[in-house]
Order: structure tokens, then C-alpha cells, then sequence
């Protein structure tokens, strides 16, 4: 039976390399998902055959509880995850990824609990969990235990901002100071489980500050830095798991959680580069200690244009290229768009795409909202391939995007986005930007690009203004 | 059960696994991808089910309960996101198997 086993986690811990892999290009990426999902029943199916738990005294209640459990944990995120809509993806998968560190955390919770029983119950073979776990298991568990129990608070905390209920960042006076001191009391109690016996009170001391400190950290972060730190959760919840792996001897929990645990880390790192952001940079500066300038005041007026102005001028352009930003999908407008790319290809026009590494949430997340539309993957260009395609674009269409276009970014050295890549819309004929007011970016940079000889505004609402889009090129006939 | 040196090999090789699987991404992917590697590390559920399975106390099997629940909702919810997400990846070329 033990072989099976084995043998069955073995193959699992196989899947879920190959899956991730074909998860990695967009032509297999679904049956990626599918293969690392049937992977996860077989192991979940094989675990209650394991003799551990069958041999348990409780077997019985034990075995319940669990079917329960899953019942319960499975049905809600099921549920939760069926209904949630597109545009609210990065917070379910924050909230996710905090289940799963709190399960890593827990698990070893019931490890130090067993552990100390033993050595409570029979002093001569064990006086201390390092004694009653061996001295490399306790280890691993207690760090697993730290870092799941952070990536369990602090993704609450980034679910609840990023959904609306946790508003703004706040940063206590010497809140780096404070997290510094939390941080070492809490490794300080870490140690000192190490070497108790039978005493709960540093266990759960551990937990609380843990969880606090989770807390802390997230805190203070900015919501256009959150997904790095999903991101960055994600991979501390990986290692956690990696961690208790070890600690239960599980050779494909062991793999699994490295697996994400290295794949989160370098991710993390991508997106902060792509964010013009260093990873650091994001745990310990918060939110807007860097933007004390808002760069040098801008020229110039804003031409506005009407809607049916500008459908003509795309109806009779060579190539279009769309510049979508969170603010369409906010006002529920890639549907619209996809339409208006439709009529526009019917007339010849090449229409693209283009989307800036942090577009969206989080990088790719507006490839989802995209494609959620139907615009199909083949038509949507990153950054590097568009960027020198703007010179011989007719009119490029900026709908809900503002930062990532703003040239300031390249010329503007006092700006707080300089330095950060921005895709060079002003580089074409045309530009058209579909915009609520005239406010500036999420950043609260100007946008020197709205001025511009060439760009002319299309006020409204980003629905509404595709759909007029839609009507002037329509009766074009 | 996997020990000391044994153990080691496999934290290493794995870390390297990861490394390379991820280094070759394109951005579009990236959203679907930290999701798809959230439900990866979903297998915590197993080890969950181990820790409430061997529990013996009623406090060792209420906080088992929870381990459960929660590598469950990982497991479960972290598929579902990923599978939706990924479903609308269409090429525009027709009838393609996606």
C-alpha cells in the first residue's frame, strides 16, 4: 500500500511540472490546468489510504472530519470561484493563496502540538520539540509556520484592499521600525519552541505575533504594488508548503511547493521590473514616499473630438492600434471594443492591440479581460513588439490607460514615473484617448501626451463612447 | 521518507525546476500562471489531510479541521479561477483545440 502511495505522489509531483509548463504557453496552457487538476484528485484520493490515517485511533472520526472539511473548504471556493468576475481575479487568487499558507501554517501547528504532548507525556524520551520532531523536521516546521501564517494574514489583507472593504495604505510613524522589532520578537519566540516541552503559551504567543506581523507588512503597501505582493505571498506560500512537506515526509508536497516557491519568486521579480519597481522597494518605501514631485506642469490645451469625428478617422486609417487600460474594464467596455474591432477589420483596417506589462491588476491581466471579451491572443502585442509599430499607425486609441502611456516617463527626469517603459503612442498619426474628466493618473503624474499636437480627447464614460464609436462607423455604411 | 541529503537534492532541483519554467513565460500568460502555480501549491490539502488524519486530541483535530478547510479552498478554488481564466485563451483561427 505504502508503494502505491509513493508511487501515486510520484506521478502526481510529475503532472504538476509538466501542467505548469504547458501552463506556460498559451496554446497548452488549458490542458495544463486540466492534467495538474486530475493530479490533485488522485492525490487527495490516495491520501486516505494512507496507514497513518487509517491506523489512527480515531480513524473513524478522523476520516469524517476530513471528508467534511473538504466538503465545506471545496464547496465555498468553488462557489466563490465560479461567481467572481474577471476584473476582481487578482483578490480571489490573493484570498486563495492565504487559505493555502494558513493550511500550510496549521499543519504545522498540529506537528508542534504532537510534539509537544510527547515530550509533556514522557520526559526520558523527549524533553523539547527539537527532541520529539528531530532537530531538521522542527526547523522546517517552524519556518514553514512563520512564513505561511505571514502569506495567510498578509493576503487577507491584500483581498481586503484590493476589494474595496480596507481602504488606503496606511503607514504608522516608524511602521518599518515597528515591523523591524515584531519581526525579530517573533523569530525571537520561534527559537524559543525550539527548546520548550509541554508549554503551549510560546506556540500560540508565536502564532499571534505572526499573523500580526502578516499584517504589518501588507499594510503600508500601495494598491498598484499589491500584485507583486500576491505574487510574493504566493511564492512564501509555496516554500511553506515545500517546508511541511518535509516536515510529513511527503515527497510531493516537497516538489509542489519548491516548484512554486522558485516559479512565484522569479515571477515577483518580473513584475516588479516591469512595474519600474525593485522588490525591496516595495516592502519597505509604501506608498508615495518616492512621488514628492509631481514632474514639470504640462502646455498646452486638450482638443476634444466627437465621437463620430473619430470613427471616421479609424474607419479610413490603415492600422489601428488599441490601448486598453483598467479603466475600460472598470467600465465594462472590451465588449464594445471587441465590436468596433470587428466593423473596423470588415473595412480593412488592421487593428492591434497592445498592452503594457502592468495594464490591468497585475501583468496579464488585461489579456485575460481581453480575452474574456473574445478578442483572441494572436491579435494582442506586448509592449516590445508594438512599440516600433506606432510610427506607421494611423490612430492609436487609448481607452481607460493613462500612466503607461505617459511620455513623461522617457523625457521628464523629475517625473515619478521616469524610467518606467511606456508604450509610445504619440509616436503615431493620431491619438485618441477615451477618458471620464480630465484628471490626472492613477499616479497623479500629468499626462503631458493628453496636450499633444496629435491627440485629440473623446470625453465619457468608456462604454458609452465605444458604443458611439461603434454608431459613426456604422453608418459609414 | 525523504532525509538530510536526499531531502536537499530535491529542495534543489525542484527550486531549478520552477526557475526554468517560469523564465520563458510571455507577459500574457503571467496572471494565469501565479494563479495556476496557486493551485500547485493546493497540495497542501494532502498534507492537511495527514496532519487531521493522525490528530488525537480534540484541540490537534480542531485545528486539523481548519488545515483541511483551507488547503481544500486552496486546492479548489485556485482550479477554478485558473480554469476560467485560461478557458477564454482562443486563437482566431477557428476550431482551434485551445
Amino acid at each position: 500500500m505504502e508503494t502505491i502511495i509513493q508511487a501515486s505522489y510520484f506521478i502526481v509531483a510529475v503532472i504538476f511540472i509538466v501542467g505548469l509548463k504547458q501552463m506556460s504557453s498559451p496554446v497548452t496552457a488549458r490542458r495544463g490546468i486540466l492534467w495538474a487538476g486530475t493530479a490533485m484528485v488522485i492525490a487527495t484520493l490516495v491520501t486516505f489510504l494512507d496507514p497513518q490515517i487509517i491506523d489512527s485511533d480515531q480513524a473513524a472520526t478522523n476520516v469524517g472530519l476530513i471528508i467534511l472539511a473538504i466538503a465545506i473548504g471545496g464547496g465555498y471556493a468553488w462557489w466563490s470561484g465560479k461567481r467572481v468576475a474577471m476584473t476582481d481575479m487578482p483578490q480571489m487568487i490573493a484570498m486563495y493563496n492565504g487559505m493555502g499558507g494558513g493550511a500550510a501554517a496549521t499543519i504545522a501547528a498540529v506537528e508542534m502540538l504532537k510534539a509537544s504532548r510527547e515530550a509533556a507525556l514522557d520526559p526520558t524520551e523527549a524533553t523539547t520539540i527539537a527532541d520529539a520532531l528531530n532537530p531538521d523536521v522542527a526547523v522546517l516546521a517552524i519556518l514553514g509556520a512563520i512564513i505561511g501564517t505571514i502569506s495567510f494574514s498578509g493576503s487577507i489583507i491584500a483581498w481586503a484592499k484590493l476589494d474595496g472593504r480596507l481602504n488606503r495604505s496606511k503607514l504608522l510613524p516608524g511602521q518599518h521600525f515597528i515591523n523591524a522589532i515584531l519581526a525579530i520578537v517573533t523569530v525571537g519566540f520561534a527559537i524559543s519552541i525550539y527548546f520548550t516541552g509541554g508549554d503551549l503559551t510560546p506556540i500560540i504567543v508565536f502564532f499571534s505575533l505572526a499573523l500580526v506581523l502578516g499584517i504589518f507588512i501588507t499594510i503600508p503597501v500601495g494598491g498598484a504594488d499589491m500584485p507583486v505582493i500576491i505574487s510574493l505571498f504566493n511564492a512564501l506560500t509555496g516554500l511553506a508548503v515545500g517546508f511541511e512537506g518535509y516536515v510529513l515526509g511527503n515527497a510531493a508536497m516537497i516538489i509542489a511547493g519548491i516548484v512554486v516557491g522558485s516559479a512565484g519568486s522569479l515571477l515577483t521579480h518580473l513584475m516588479a521590473v516591469a512595474m519600474n519597481r525593485s522588490v525591496a522597494n516595495v516592502f519597505f518605501a509604501g506608498v508615495g514616499t518616492d512621488s514628492g514631485a509631481t514632474g514639470e506642469g504640462t502646455q498646452g490645451e486638450m482638443k476634444e473630438i466627437q465621437a463620430q469625428d473619430a470613427g471616421i478617422l479609424m474607419a479610413f486609417a490603415n492600422q489601428v492600434v488599441i490601448i486598453p487600460g483598467y479603466g475600460m474594464a472598470v467600465a465594462q467596455a472590451q465588449h464594445k471594443i471587441w465590436e468596433l474591432t470587428q466593423l473596423l477589420n470588415d473595412k480593412g483596417v488592421s487593428v492591434k492591440f497592445a498592452i503594457h506589462p502592468v495594464a490591468g491588476r497585475m501583468p496579464g491581466h488585461m489579456n485575460v479581460l481581453l480575452a474574456e471579451a473574445g478578442v483572441p491572443y494572436d491579435m494582442i502585442y506586448d509592449m516590445e513588439d508594438i512599440n516600433a509599430n506606432f510610427k506607421t499607425t494611423t490612430v492609436a486609441l487609448v481607452i481607460g490607460a493613462n500612466d503607461v502611456v505617459n511620455p513623461s516617463a522617457k523625457t521628464d527626469t523629475n517625473s515619478p514615473l521616469y524610467g518606467m517603459p511606456i508604450l509610445d503612442a504619440i509616436d503615431s498619426d493620431n491619438v485618441i484617448v477615451i477618458k471620464r474628466g480630465r484628471g490626472a493618473g492613477f499616479s497623479g503624474v500629468e499626462n503631458p501626451l493628453f496636450f499633444a499636437d496629435n491627440t485629440k480627447m473623446l470625453f465619457g464614460d468608456g462604454q458609452k463612447a465605444a458604443n458611439e464609436l461603434i454608431q459613426a462607423v456604422k453608418e459609414l455604411g | 521518507m525523504i532525509e538530510g541529503l536526499a531531502a536537499l537534492y530535491i529542495f534543489m532541483l525542484a527550486g531549478f525546476t520552477g526557475y526554468e519554467i517560469i523564465s520563458r513565460v510571455p507577459v500574457i500568460l503571467h496572471t494565469p500562471l501565479m494563479s495556476g502555480s496557486n493551485f500547485v501549491h493546493g497540495i497542501v490539502l494532502v498534507g492537511a489531510m495527514i496532519a487531521l488524519g493522525i490528530a488525537e486530541t480534540s484541540i490537534e483535530q480542531f485545528i486539523g479541521f481548519i488545515a483541511v478547510l483551507l488547503g481544500a479552498g486552496n486546492a479548489v478554488g485556485g482550479y477554478v479561477v485558473t480554469e476560467r481564466m485560461l478557458e477564454m485563451f482562443k486563437s482566431s483561427d477557428k476550431g482551434s483545440e485551445g
